[in-house]
């Protein structure tokens, strides 16, 4: 078990390593970070100005040496856009990206396991192929339009939710509807599957012939069963949704997160701040990783660390 | 004397009876049988051939562009977000059906421009990733050793990334257009395809077949192309189906957010964002794009569930019973 975490907390650590390396090289090595900060109209003067200033005519290693050293001290420079330090920037918007995350994985597992359960229940029915035929929607529609057109029917044409903007329930609606479809789909397919696998074997069999109710089979047997690709799934998905998906909905929404953040510092060419922002969502994922790894034991004792 | 030693065989079946003809015809073309026999087992899927011709559908459009859709970058102002309408001016004009946007440009013809791009995103990305993470993949699974630890650590690594912002961070200091695009979503892309097929080499390289040949005293070049390749085929081709229709979707997203395929070029993704601004005036803007995308994506996943069914022969039995598996 020890072996297991030192391990696994060694590859979070060269995890993290790898992406401020990958940051570093895709802001510093491809590509003229200065030309991307100034505005297109800046004379050559402004430019090797801010160039030296910047520091980005030293070696390359010295500029990751240094790039890393502040990495490490959480400092990536001042954001050119606010004129203050990039990381309490990012941090200060995570609330907000966790608060949908969450919010729309919580919506996807609660509608995905009873909608799963009932299909694999009937298979081959008209409740069957209308769960595979709306889970497959649900993966297949871009969020982007999924946002637009919420927005249109719900807050346009109906006026229910506001059509963008935080702080209340009501505009929490939305976004966490349009980030759980896709997810909700595909956690819906796998509780159908892993059901019908677990209702076809042995055990389950003789919980009827014990005279168990159908409900106890069910739920205190055949779901508990299925859990463990379920929650697999469902962390991975988390993750997913962390690392970049919750961007599209955050800019259709407005929704103050790390990836309406990201995109403002593009629009802005703030490249200080972009680089925190990645970074601190590659340490998320990598932490996010981490904790799932270490939960899966708890799941299925089968699983040994070595 | 033209007549091959194989020739002769292949009258002797024919003359023997049909059913030993066909045998060696499946000996002699086994590329054409197995193709006859996919197109025979599509034919009785009903999800996958709706897939099937849908997605034919898509590349015929796509393919026929210049000829149907020549009017995708004509403004008219005179016919600013004109609703849907099939008569221009008392005739009749299909460019309009699906209206036109803010500049009068006919949704319909930017649409079917617009599967160029996604096409042309998807297949190259694909293509790049799924022979690049293959490739890497069977190195690790056949050799195993460091080599197995060096590249999937590096998968793992790139794994933790988060893939649309590094993406995006690409395309700000690259710059935003069609080849860079393609670029950023090649890096992110490769690293399924490298864990899939270690995972399925390393099972084939314990398997009886590849012993035996090793034994005989086969190169290890050999091994792979001739014993190992072609068990792989499937797998790699069910991933690379539905990396397609994630690759189309990130596509979607990155021109929507301004970073990927720029104006006067038209994208789904563009289309997306230039119509967001008059969604409330003029509903079809971002509707049809937005169905484009869907349906494309859909036919996609409707194949990639039959090729996994072909390929997987755990859900084949699930499919057809005992009798086939």
């Amino acid at each position: 078990m020890a072996g297991y975490l030192i391990r696994r907390l060694v590859y979070a650590v060269a995890s993290v390593i790898g992406v401020s390396i990958a940051v570093f090289i895709i802001t510093h090595a491809i590509g003229d970070p200065v030309k991307v900060m100034l505005p297109l109209d800046a004379s050559q003067e402004q430019y090797e100005q801010m160039r030296q200033a910047l520091g980005f005519n030293d070696p390359l290693h010295v500029q990751f040496l240094r790039f890393a050293a502040g990495a490490i001290r959480g400092d990536f420079g001042d954001s050119l856009w606010q004129r203050s330090p990039a990381l309490p920037l990012v941090l200060e918007r995570l609330p907000a990206t966790f608060l949908l995350a969450f919010a729309a994985m919580a919506l996807a597992v609660v509608l995905a396991i009873p909608l799963g359960v009932l299909a694999a229940l009937r298979p081959r029915t008209w409740l069957d192929h209308l769960c595979s035929l709306g889970s497959l929607l649900g993966m297949c529609v871009a969020s982007n339009w999924l946002g637009l057109m919420l927005i249109l029917i719900f807050a346009v044409n109906l006026g229910w939710f506001y059509t963008s903007g935080y702080g209340t329930w009501n505009h929490l609606v939305l976004p966490a509807v349009t980030l759980a479809a896709a997810p909700l789909g595909r956690i819906t397919q796998i509780v159908r599957s892993s059901t019908l696998d677990e209702l076809g074997r042995n055990y389950v069999t003789a919980a009827r012939a014990r005279g168990l109710t159908e409900r106890a089979v069910i739920m205190g047997h055949a779901l508990k069963n299925a859990a463990i690709p379920i929650v697999t799934l469902s962390g991975w998905e988390l993750t997913r949704l962390l690392a970049g998906f919750t961007v599209i909905v955050e800019v259709v929404f407005g929704w103050p997160g790390v990836g309406l953040l990201a995109m403002d510092a593009i629009r802005r060419q703030d490249l200080p701040l972009l680089q925190a922002d990645v970074f601190i969502v590659g340490v998320l994922v990598v932490g996010l990783n981490l904790l799932i790894d270490l939960t899966y034991g708890w799941f299925d004792p089968r699983i040994r660390y070595t | 004397m033209a007549t091959t030693l194989r020739d002769l065989k292949l009258d002797r079946a024919a003359a023997v009876g049909p059913a030993e003809a066909e045998q060696v015809a499946e000996r002699r073309y086994p590329w054409l049988h197995l193709l006859r026999e996919l197109l025979a087992d599509l034919a009785g899927d009903r999800v996958a051939l709706v897939g099937a011709l849908g997605f034919a559908l898509i590349i015929g459009l796509a393919l026929a562009a210049p000829w149907i859709a020549q009017d995708y970058a004509r403004q008219n102002l005179r016919l600013r977000l004109s609703a849907p309408t099939l008569t221009v001016q008392g005739e009749f004009n299909y460019h309009y059906a699906l209206g036109a946007d803010q500049l009068g440009r006919p949704i319909l013809d930017r649409i079917i421009h617009g599967s160029r791009v996604s096409l042309t995103v998807g297949l190259g990305v694909v293509a790049v990733t799924c022979l690049f993470g293959s490739v890497l993949g069977m190195l690790a699974g056949y050799f195993g050793g460091w080599v197995d630890t060096v590249i999937m650590r590096w998968v793992d690594i790139q794994t933790a990334f988060p893939g649309l912002l590094v993406a995006l961070t690409i395309l700000i200091m690259l710059g935003p257009n069609l080849e860079n695009m393609m670029i950023a979503l090649m890096i992110n892309g490769w690293m399924i395809f490298a864990r899939i097929v270690r995972g399925v080499t390393l099972s084939l390289r314990e398997e009886v077949f590849v012993k035996a040949a090793r034994v005989i005293g086969s190169s290890d070049l050999r091994i792979v192309f001739r014993h190992i390749l072609p068990n792989l085929v499937s797998p790699i081709l069910t991933i690379a189906v539905m990396e397609l229709a994630r690759i189309i979707l990130a596509e979607a997203a990155l021109s929507f957010l301004g970073m990927g395929i720029q104006p006067p070029e038209s994208s789904w993704g563009l289309m997306l964002s230039d119509g967001r601004d008059y969604m409330t005036k003029a509903w079809w803007l971002v509707t049809f794009p937005g169905v484009a995308i869907a349906l494309t994506v859909l036919f996609i996943n409707m194949l990639a569930g039959w090729l996994r069914s072909v390929s997987d022969p755990q859900q084949r039995f699930k499919k057809f019973g005992a009798k086939e598996a």
